[in-house]
């Protein structure tokens, strides 16, 4: 359940900037998910939930909406481009257990389809990025 | 943003001091003084975790003889300990392969860890760095504000001059360095690198070249029986004093 420690990160970024921008109250909090992050979404809005109601005051209220952006991988040899689904097919339980925790490892047990390369970018969907902060002054 | 990065100082909120020890290039022991200044302070009653960033060329495993350990996970990955020590290593979960990481995937892998494990109450936590002053050094650099770094040369003047460019570089961004250590000493060896000294980086003790050391990777118990361990615990409690 790594993903309440992302979910911690996220709700100390959003304390961090209604300080900076002086919000008294926050009112909603917009989180992207790359999708190869491999995120359980209702295990990351719990721990959201559980976060808000006790560690900070000022975001108690707020309701966090969450986007996911699609995973895309590209070749560096051969210019091939694929998705999550892909990459996962080459894993077992164990590797993809190594991939959930930490992304980039999929470079390690993963190969591009068409050239079996293992130079190949997460070009998009990594990460977790915490878009915008809204509340009143 | 990336939340991430806010909470890494809180990961590391009940750790006393974070020692990374680092090196200009690779093959002067810097993983193996890690390791070991890591199980002296364990062995002196400190409470102590070793964190391998060297994500391309990890070993630290291998002086520890550390097997097949996995962090659990609870609210992040807790990591497991590993002859009294808190360890993570990129091994943990790559296993035997090679990681053939590109400069944004060892920074994103690198503040991944940083941001999801949970270190207990430690005294101090070893960082074996990677050779060099690339994208990692920086991260560490930018990211851990704690820390504080322990040089590993060696007599030679390649390993010197490398070194020479890393403290330039530490100073430059304001990174605190602790001093040196001169490992690999072999008695008709000339005095302490003056390159570094220059500097104005102290050198705080000299390691012997211990042929008996090679033999005993991967059993901690004969790499305390040697006199590079002994050298080791020697400096440790003053290396710790001075990291605070």
């Amino acid at each position: 359940m790594h993903e309440w420690a992302l979910a911690e990160a996220v709700i100390v970024a959003a304390a961090q900037t209604a300080d900076r921008e002086h919000l008294e109250a926050v009112s909603v909090i917009r989180v992207r998910l790359g999708e190869a992050q491999r995120i359980s979404r209702d295990v990351f809005e719990s721990s959201l939930r559980e976060i808000l109601a006790r560690e900070a005051p000022r975001l108690r209220g707020a309701r966090a909406e969450i986007e996911t952006e699609p995973a895309l991988y590209k070749c560096r040899g051969c210019a091939s481009e694929w998705g999550l689904g892909v990459t996962l097919n080459m894993l077992n339980e164990e590797e993809s257990e190594a991939v959930h925790f930490i992304p980039e490892m999929a470079r390690v047990y993963a190969r591009c389809p068409d050239c079996s390369s293992p130079d190949f970018d997460l070009v998009a969907g990594r990460g977790i990025w915490l878009v915008s902060v809204t509340g009143v002054n | 943003m990336d939340p991430r990065l806010a909470v890494i100082e809180r990961r590391l909120q009940s750790v006393g001091t974070v020692i990374a020890v680092a090196a200009g290039k690779g093959g002067v022991g810097k993983s193996t003084v890690a390791t070991c200044l890591a199980l002296a302070l364990h062995e002196r009653g400190y409470r102590a975790g070793l964190l391998d960033l060297d994500f391309c060329g990890p070993s630290t495993h291998v002086i520890l003889g550390a097997g097949t350990t996995h962090p659990a996970e609870d609210k992040g990955i807790v990591p497991p300990i590993v002859h009294g020590l808190e360890y993570v290593s990129i091994v943990q979960f790559a296993g035997e392969r090679p990681a053939p990481l590109r400069g944004l995937d060892v920074s994103n892998a690198l503040i991944e860890l940083l941001a999801i494990t949970r270190w207990g109450p430690l005294d101090a936590l070893i960082l074996d760095m990677p050779p060099g002053i690339g994208d990692t050094t920086l991260d560490a650099v930018r990211l851990l504000k704690k820390a504080r770094t322990l040089i590993v040369t060696t007599p030679s003047r390649v390993a010197q001059e490398t070194v020479r460019r890393l403290v330039a570089l530490l100073i430059e961004v304001g990174a605190p360095v602790l001093g040196f250590v001169e490992n690999m000493k072999r008695p008709a060896d000339p005095s302490p690198a003056r390159a570094i000294a220059l500097l104005g980086v102290p050198l705080l003790g000299e390691l012997p070249f211990d042929e008996q050391l090679e033999a005993a990777m991967g059993d901690v118990g004969k790499i305390r029986n040697t006199a590079f361990s002994h050298a080791i615990a020697e400096l440790a409690p003053r290396i710790f004093r001075i990291g605070l």
